[in-house]
């Protein structure tokens, strides 16, 4: 099955051809290249995926090249493809592809795009590395290299300060998690010594009593192995203690954002998980530290996502809160159900990020919901498919006859947690449920204000330029731009009364290249629930091994009581009509809302205070120990007494040696040889 | 090539080019210096060729005795054949990099140049222990010369310190070797190497090589010469400061102080350690707050050979592999990282930050050279930086989880300078005008970079090549330490496996729902 090295290959060689070509070569040959890799890729994808479905297709490695033998220690590059890739494969080169169409329209009027389809192709490349890695260490490759792309592409408008910012902290805070997976992968060699997944798949049940010393603590080996491997899941899938990155990484293009911060990278914790899920099975405190995890943050990303006013940071919390769904779901045994999850998050979540990206589009770069309002007419394709994305993320569905992609993913994931029957897995439960309805409230709190309501566009900066200047300035991405940075600072709110809302601006509907991506997704969206909910959530066989399959619990799930199967509809609808009477019927709800529990609205807006918590903790001590090792401890100390001392007695006491200096240091230097020669050949004659 | 003293025409060849630049007009000792280093490189892929790996430890081997018992032997395993390598392959780009950047002196200037790396190769090849001494200290007068003469404003300041460390380190090396001399009977290194010096004498010769090596290393706290010899250098000099001279320490752990005092080694680990752990976090903070470029990087060099020597002493073979690799990977990346400064230094004529940025604008290219070196220093896989460091920290690992997670918290870090230091050159606006009119990277720029850049994708994707040469001399030296070995302190222990998956459903009557715990 050569296929696979196209599909993983093929990215790679475009991104080479446009990011070296660049401007020799020019946008649409750049453009062409990647964006036909990619569709290549894709249409190679789905025969395998259909095949593994069909069962006509069996798990292959493909041995590619050596890499590293180091005594015990060794590892090659080589090409996985089983169940759990052939998932991968097609969500990544799907969206891959449908990003890089979408970009043809939505990056149009940026001077840089070879480079931004380099980055992006480069990107898939490695994220296919990731999926297919046969061995810990290149799944740590493609981990890796998935983070220098992401790094890439959220500082893509490199002169805008914020997005360097952001671009930097990405990279750094998932380096705390890459930590853990460092240390993860040395203490797997340790106890195993093999990096090969399968091997230690193998292996790992025989350990499970086995206790080991680390940091000078007593633990059981696989606990700490999979707790440090999980740390690494944390930082790369945003979660808890380690999400502060992702919602800054919304300084990326959004195109960047549906591909990398909610389809495909995000997810690479959760698929490193149900990879490594036999392994996981060993430990079972890992397992509630997961379970735990996960359920934490779906609930505490879902909070902050109801208050947030960028259209781009609600979705970009609302990608951290389903996450921990597909973690939790994990964490409890349920696999598949994550796996599940992430394959249609991958779908209505892109499609969320690029029917947002459309409506930014449209609205000349405003990202402020506060400055929308009645776009529903204005822009109706893309309209129709971010309401398929909510029908889909809010789990819209009657049981036992048809849901959108949602209800079957995440019904599941609730059922298992509450199947699982232990306190883990009953918090998780609870969570799951709070946050589906929080979930809810703000997706459709989304949709109101950006679609409902009468246009607020009037005092909107963007919109204000577009009509004053009466067209578009053509570099305006990637000069400094305001957005993100400082909203708050730079627009009074509208009220409600303002009935000059439009200002005269007309939005225009996107071009095909941008709306045919979201009709495929759509659909994605509508149907990749109800069609493929069997084979993932039950299908044994199709799975074949690839994750642990727990079928106790399969079981278990089928027959939780009706009210728990009930739980995540009934939450949905709660949170629809909250959102409908507070953003369509009351509009002045919020607004008391905020008065009476300024606190409370003011924690959970500033997002619990993890940035200036952070900043306090870690950041500026960072600054200050530097600037105090390097002036106290290197000058202050070290050189004062050290070399700085010792030339102040020389000094004092040199006057009589002065007719041999001469201030220059090689005649000391040589002096120095000729007494050492001297002395050399004094001894040994 | 049986016969051809290749070494000694290595050698010869760059003495002859230095002489040759001595008495030569400026432009004509530019041509003879990149000549003579480009044959050097030629004879050196030769060398390389004709290695037999798997083959005698010592090969190209070369014997003549001189006065009392001190002859003229040369001769090389796989470590020595990489670390000359590195060195011939550096050599040509510094003479590239100071084409028009030094106009004073410049026969003198090649002529140094010259001079330095015939000892160097001196260094790595020699098998006497005092020929080794004469080339290992000799090495650093052209240095001198080099920053004493060419460098920047401060340089005498700089050159004094960085004698005046040197000196203190190589008077204790010296009565060492005298005395081991004296003992074993022989100034022959890879007898010395089996040589079963008592363990009460070993503990002091340990120290005595370990004062010289430290310094050369450098490690924590005898570092501060570092950043000033690097500030103050012209740019080849600091290529070669970082590239070659940095490894002087490294190799003088991996032929003398491991091989030659197993014991005192094993004995002096938690030393080397705990200066290591010391230098990774310390050293590492003090970058992020540079705002002199050179600085920054100087100081980064400091962490990433602490990586060096937690491996060389994690006495198992992934540690002396990787720390061999980082060796090498630092020798290319910062080298590459000071000739980036150079190129901008070149244009601006200064090394602060903040006189930079956006420079990813009108310098793409440049950028992208940038990109690649900030990666492979901070280790990202695929690059050189990524396949030493995690060899090395996988084998320090083993030793000790503490020493490999204070030394690994060095990825995080290193991440953060590195990062902010690219951040605030090539990202953002166009702060200075001056700085927005720079050209991007010429031809001669490019074809300094572009070699280096291939050799650290080489060597993060298969590594293999460099890996192979010297993995019998790892075997060898692994088996002569794993008697002095210390434990691991992982002490893993079997037990009992659990019956079931940890989320395996209790069966049927039991309720409790807590069967997996």
């Amino acid at each position: 099955m050569n296929s696979i090295l196209i599909i993983v290959f093929g990215p790679l060689l475009a991104a080479l051809v446009a990011g070296l070509g660049n401007r020799m070569i020019g946008n649409v040959a750049a453009k062409s290249v990647t964006t036909g890799a990619l569709f290549l890729s894709a249409g190679l994808s789905w025969p395998i995926f259909l095949g593994f479905l069909g069962g006509s297709e069996t798990a292959t490695v493909l041995p590619v090249l050596k890499w590293v033998e180091s005594g015990t220690l060794s590892f090659d590059w080589s090409l996985r493809v089983d169940t759990l890739t052939a998932i991968m494969l097609v969500v990544i080169n799907s969206v891959s592809a449908l990003v890089h169409l979408y970009s043809w329209g939505y990056m149009e009027e940026d001077p840089d795009q070879p480079r931004f389809f380099a980055y992006l192709s480069l990107f898939t490349f490695a994220m296919l590395m990731l999926v297919t890695a046969d061995n810990l260490v290149q799944m740590f490759f493609g981990w890796e290299g998935v983070g220098l792309a992401s790094y890439l592409l959220i500082g893509f408008w490199f002169r805008k300060p914020s997005a360097g910012a952001a671009a930097i902290k990405a990279f750094v805070v998932n380096r705390v998690g890459d930590l853990g997976f460092m240390l993860g992968i040395f203490g797997t060699y340790l106890v195993f010594q093999t990096t090969s997944i399968p091997a230690i798949l193998d292996m790992a049940p025989a350990m499970s009593g086995a206790t080991i010393t680390f940091v000078g603590m007593r633990l059981y080996t696989m606990d700490i192995l999979c707790i440090l491997l999980f740390i690494g899941a944390m930082g790369k899938s945003a979660q808890l203690g380690l999400h502060t990155w992702l919602p800054d990484a919304m300084e990326g293009p959004t195109p960047v954002s549906a591909l990398i911060h909610a389809a495909t990278m995000v997810t690479a914790g959760v698929f490193m998980l149900c990879r490594l899920s036999p392994m996981f099975e060993t430990a079972p405190t890992a397992l509630t530290i997961v379970t735990i995890v996960g359920a934490a943050t779906c609930f505490f990303a879902a909070t902050i996502g109801t208050t947030q006013w960028d259209i781009k940071r609600v979705i970009a919390y609302s990608t951290c809160s389903q996450l921990g769904y597909m973690f939790f779901a994990a964490g409890v045994g349920a696999y598949g159900a994550a796996m599940f999850h992430l394959f249609t998050h991958a779908f209505f979540k892109a499609l969320l990020f690029l029917g947002a990206g459309s409506v930014i589009h449209a609205m000349h770069h405003e990202q402020d919901m506060r400055y929308y309002g009645g776009l529903r007419k204005k822009i109706p394709v893309t309209f129709w498919a971010m309401m398929a994305g909510t029908l889909a993320i809010t789990g819209v569905g009657i049981l036992g006859a048809f849901g959108f992609a949602g209800f079957y993913s995440k019904d599941a994931i609730l059922e298992a947690a509450f199947a699982r029957h232990n306190g883990a897995g009953q918090f998780a439960f609870w969570a799951g449920a709070v946050a589906a309805l929080l979930t809810s409230f703000y997706s459709w709190r989304l949709m109101f204000l950006t679609f409902w309501g009468k246009p607020r566009w009037a005092q909107s900066e963007h919109i204000q330029h577009a009509v004053h200047d009466g067209h578009h300035d053509s570099d305006h991405d990637n000069a400094p731009r305001q957005e993100d940075a400082g909203h708050d600072a730079h627009h009074d709110v509208p009220s409600p009364e303002d009935h000059e809302g439009t200002a005269g601006y007309h939005p225009h509907e996107s071009p095909v290249s941008m709306l045919l991506p979201l009709a495929i997704l759509s659909l994605g969206a509508i149907f990749s629930g109800f069609v493929f909910h069997t084979q993932f959530i039950d299908g044994e066989a199709f799975w074949n091994g690839a994750i642990f399959y727990n079928e106790d619990l399969i079981h278990a799930m089928h027959g939780v009581p009706l009210w728990v199967k009930l739980t995540a509809t009934v939450v949905m609808l709660i949170g629809l009509a909250g959102a409908y009477v507070a953003y369509i019927a009351k509009p002045d709800i919020p607004a008391k809302f905020v008065a009476t529990f300024g606190a409370l609205h003011n924690f959970v807006y500033r997002k619990w205070y993890f940035d200036e918590l952070y900043d306090a903790i870690f950041v500026k001590p960072a600054f200050a120990l530097g600037r105090a090792f390097w002036k106290l401890g290197d000058i202050g100390t070290i050189d004062r007494f050290g070399p700085n001392g010792i030339a102040w007695v020389v000094d004092r006491s040199a006057t009589a040696a002065k007719s041999i200096q001469s201030g220059y240091v090689y005649t000391y230097a040589l002096i120095m040889l000729l007494g050492l020669v001297a002395a050399v050949t004094y001894v040994l004659l | 090539m049986e016969g051809l003293p290749i070494l000694s025409l290595m050698m010869l060849v760059p003495l002859a080019g230095a002489l040759a630049c001595l008495f030569s007009g400026a432009n004509a000792a530019r041509w003879i210096a990149l000549g003579a280093t480009l044959v050097t490189f030629a004879l050196g892929v030769v060398l390389w060729s004709n290695y037999e790996i798997g083959g005698p430890q010592w090969q190209f081997t070369e014997r003549a005795e001189l006065f009392a018992g001190f002859s003229y032997a040369l001769g090389i395993d796989g470590i020595a054949l990489l670390l000359i390598m590195l060195s011939v392959f550096l050599m040509p780009v510094c003479i590239l990099a100071s084409w028009e950047a030094i106009e004073k002196r410049v026969g003198e200037y090649m002529a140094a140049f010259l001079f330095m790396e015939v000892l160097m190769i001196g260094t790595f090849a020699a098998q006497d222990l005092f020929l080794f001494y004469v080339f290992f200290e000799a090495g650093l007068i052209p240095m001198y010369l080099i920053i004493g003469v060419w460098g920047g404003d401060n340089r005498i300041y700089a050159s004094y310190k960085f004698f005046l460390y040197t000196l203190f380190g190589s008077v204790l090396m010296l009565i060492a070797m005298f005395w081991m001399v004296a003992q074993a009977d022989t100034s022959d290194i890879p007898t010395l190497m089996q040589y079963p010096f008592p363990a009460e004498a070993q503990t002091w010769l340990w120290l005595a090589f370990f004062a010289s090596f430290a310094v050369k290393v450098p490690m924590w706290p005898l570092h501060t010469w570092l950043p000033d010899a690097h500030v103050q250098a012209p740019t080849a000099g600091s290529v070669i400061l970082a590239g070659v001279l940095l490894k002087l320490g490294g190799y003088g752990f991996i032929r003398f102080s491991l091989p030659m005092f197993p014991e005192a080694s094993a004995q002096f680990a938690w030393l080397v350690f705990a200066l290591s752990m010391i230098a990774v976090v310390y050293t590492s903070l003090v970058a992020l707050v540079q705002a002199d470029m050179k600085k920054l990087i100087a100081y980064s060099s400091v962490a990433h050979m602490a990586i060096v020597t937690v491996g060389l002493f994690a006495f198992n073979v992934q540690g002396l592999e990787g720390a061999m690799i980082v060796m090498l990977s630092h020798g290319l990346v910062s080298g590459a990282l000071f000739l980036c400064v150079g190129v901008i230094y070149d244009r601006l004529h200064t090394r602060e930050i903040a006189r930079y940025g956006g420079l990813a604008i009108n310098m793409p290219y440049y950028a992208l050279f940038f990109l690649l070196f900030t990666m492979a220093s901070i280790g990202l896989p695929g690059t050189s930086g990524f396949v030493g460091e995690f060899l090395s920290l996988a084998g320090i690992y083993q030793t000790s989880s503490l020493v490999a997670l204070i030394c690994t918290t060095g990825i995080i870090l290193g991440a953060a300078y590195m990062l902010y230091l690219y951040r605030r050159v090539a990202f953002g606006g166009q702060v200075n005008e001056d700085a927005a009119a720079m050209r991007d990277i010429s031809a001669r720029e490019w074809i300094m970079m572009a070699p280096i850049a291939a050799a650290v994708l080489w060597m993060g994707v298969y590594p293999e090549s460099f890996l192979a040469p010297m993995r019998e001399d790892i075997a060898v030296l692994e088996a002569r330490l794993s008697a002095a070995a210390p434990a691991s302190d992982a002490q893993l222990a079997p037990g009992t496996p659990r019956a079931e998956a940890a989320n395996a459903l209790p069966h049927h009557d039991n309720a409790a729902g807590e069967g997996a715990h």
